[in-house]
């Protein structure tokens, strides 16, 4: 691993500072507060910002652990299966059912954990993808779930009491506020003491072993704030589109979210921010499909640009939009 | 009774499947260091390209001739012109590449052929069965357990007894040296990667009669192979066909037992594996 840590190491953007953070999230939140009255559809930037949260919270895992999950789908899906049914079979208010499905996933992020981090690279790969299809046939057969049709019409319901839901501009701006918590609590993870040590293990564990850092733990704890944090995303999003589906527990959203991660620059803040966008946004404008010279291509070939933009990003584009951004930055003082 | 061999039989047939790819899998990150994600389309094509001889007329001996070369040709190229660049690179890149060329390669069939299933009829010499007396044997079924051992066991044999095998393990160990002695690493590089594609298409040819023929078959395969390679540990040849077709008994028996759980208990074995020994049942901590 080490030999691979250091050919990474010059792919590495330079990292945000506070200050540089703090001046992106303000000009972010400016621009996400007013975009609903931008005539941008508010459905679309929800969708994007749960995504973008999921890759946030994926990213803290590969971008700052170096682990690769191909299994995260497990705890967006869980999370939102959970919630979904919390607020329509238990009848809790929205609060409570984005927390229970938050918990639920905290606790598979625990015992996948225990598994997953006995081994590294590759086999930490294949060993979240298959726990993550076992979560799936789980899915699958498990009655409360509803199998092929997911749990659907889930009420939205009042926040706290208060805030009507069902009116799309309040559950943009409950969106828009668990996003940045969610944001702003990976950017204080990032750059805690913690953030530095999972950095150091990232680059050379056998070093950080000798300096008397319990590496396993800081995975483990990494791995469930992960997983965490990607089930705040996934009992969001069930929340918003009043739907859990088999979808966000497939393997292709698992593929999904290491490519918009990928894309938008691994290691970066804002890159799989902007990635989510980019893909959520491909796919919604795609939706009725593209045409190339008189080739006319369906909404059934995202799977193959997909899989083009997989590799055209791993072999030219390996820094990602953010990463790119910031190295051409970076060059030119 | 009857039933209990009837899936004891299906455990075999899938553990054959299981072993030739798992197989290949190792082959492959032996030398190159990338698990193949593209394994399971690779699987697929091998099956696709069976189906597309047969619309021509080419019967399935042809095919099983035919479409290893033609795959394991595709396989080649893929490796010089794309998985060469990223060996310098962290493994996680090689894949990530070959999971982008698996949904591509995908996509496009699910495009053109749709996802259900084509159905690819039966060579007539396999029709029939054999009557062992507790249960009935189909020809074709025993030939596919009889071949894939077959095909597993010269792959082991010409690996681990023969000078190509020992550069081929020594290239594993050691590519600078070996490439000092004179041996052309980057050639055996690429010709293992073919030989391993290669090894899932004949594995996608065999499966086509039994399965159907459809773009999804390589993505439902590849996972619960992944699986499999985790439990057995690459470490070894012989390990990934001992547990290729082990899991796939164990998964029949489940079915026979307990059906609601046939579809997991290869991810449960995985789970209590990595509790008790992480390297995997034939692996050696690296």
């Amino acid at each position: 691993m080490a030999t691979a840590a250091e050919s990474n190491a010059p792919l590495r953007a330079p990292a945000t500072s506070p200050r540089t953070f703090v001046i992106g999230v303000v000009i972010l939140t400016a621009l996400l507060i007013i975009a609903p009255f931008l005539d941008i559809y508010p459905v679309f930037i929800m969708k994007a910002l749960c995504f973008g949260l999921f890759a946030c919270a994926f990213n803290l895992l590969l971008g700052f652990g170096g682990l690769l999950s191909f299994g995260h789908a497990m705890f967006l899906g869980t999370a939102g299966y959970i919630s979904a049914h919390a607020a329509k079979e238990w009848g809790l208010p929205p609060e409570l059912a984005i927390l229970a499905g938050t918990v639920a996933a905290a606790i598979l992020g625990a015992i996948v954990g225990i598994l997953a981090i006995r081994r590294q690279g590759i086999y930490f790969a294949m060993i979240t993808l298959a726990l993550a299809q076992m979560i799936y046939f789980f899915c699958l057969q498990a009655p409360f779930t509803h199998g092929e049709d997911g749990i659907q019409a889930v009420p939205r319901g009042r926040m706290f009491g208060v805030l009507d839901l069902s009116n799309t501009l309040v559950m943009y701006y409950v969106v828009l506020v668990i996003f940045l918590i969610g944001f702003c609590l990976i950017f204080r993870i990032v750059h805690s003491p913690f953030g530095q040590v999972l950095k150091a293990i990232r680059e050379n564990e056998p070093r950080a072993l000798s300096l008397g850092y319990d590496a396993d733990r800081y995975k483990f704890a990494s791995f469930v704030m992960s997983a965490t944090l990607a089930g705040l995303a996934g009992a969001t999003k069930a929340i918003v589109f009043q739907l859990a589906s088999l979808t966000d527990v497939h393997w292709s959203m698992s593929g999904e979210v290491v490519l918009m991660t990928l894309l938008g620059g691994m290691g970066t803040i804002f890159g799989p921010l902007v990635g989510a966008f980019v893909i959520v946004g491909l796919e919604s404008y795609l939706s009725t499909g593209f045409a190339i010279g008189s080739f006319r291509f369906g909404p059934e070939w995202f799977t193959v640009l997909d899989g083009v933009i997989f590799v055209v990003c791993v072999l030219a584009f390996r820094r990602g939009i953010v990463g790119e951004i910031t190295q051409w930055w970076a060059s030119r003082r | 009774m009857q039933a209990l061999y009837g899936q004891l039989l299906v455990g075999l047939i899938n553990g054959a499947f299981y072993a030739m790819l798992s197989l290949g899998l190792a082959v492959i990150f032996g030398l190159l260091n990338i698990i193949n994600f593209t394994h399971g389309a690779q699987y697929m094509l091998g099956a696709f390209c069976a189906w597309l001889l047969l619309q021509q007329g080419l019967g399935y001996w042809w095919a099983l001739l035919l479409a290893p070369i033609v795959v394991g040709a595709i396989g080649v190229v893929i490796e010089k012109t794309m998985l060469s660049r990223l060996y310098k690179l962290d493994h996680l890149y090689g894949l990530l590449l070959t999971y982008g060329l698996a949904l591509i390669f995908q996509g496009v069939f699910t495009n053109y052929f749709g996802s259900a299933g084509q159905a690819y009829r039966l060579p007539e010499e396999f029709s029939g069965a054999f009557n062992l007396g507790f249960m009935f044997l189909p020809r074709y079924r025993a030939w596919v357990i009889l071949a894939s051992i077959i095909v597993c066991v010269a792959t082991w044999f010409v690996i681990e007894r023969t000078k190509l095998g020992a550069y081929l393990r020594a290239a594993t160990e050691n590519p600078t040296l070996v490439q000092a002695f004179g041996i052309n690493v980057p050639r055996m590089i690429t010709l293992t990667y073919g030989f391993g594609v290669a090894l899932a298409a004949l594995a996608g040819v065999m499966a086509a009669p039994i399965y159907q023929v459809a773009p999804q078959m390589g993505a439902n395969i590849i996972i619960i192979v992944f699986a499999v390679v985790v439990i057995g540990g690459m470490g070894s040849i012989a390990g990934a066909i001992i547990s290729g077709f082990a899991l796939g008994v164990v998964e029949g028996l489940t079915k026979y037992f307990y059906p609601e759980a046939s579809s997991t208990v290869i991810f449960v074995v995985m789970a209590i594996v990595l509790l008790v020994r992480p390297a995997g049942l034939f692996g050696k901590e690296r």
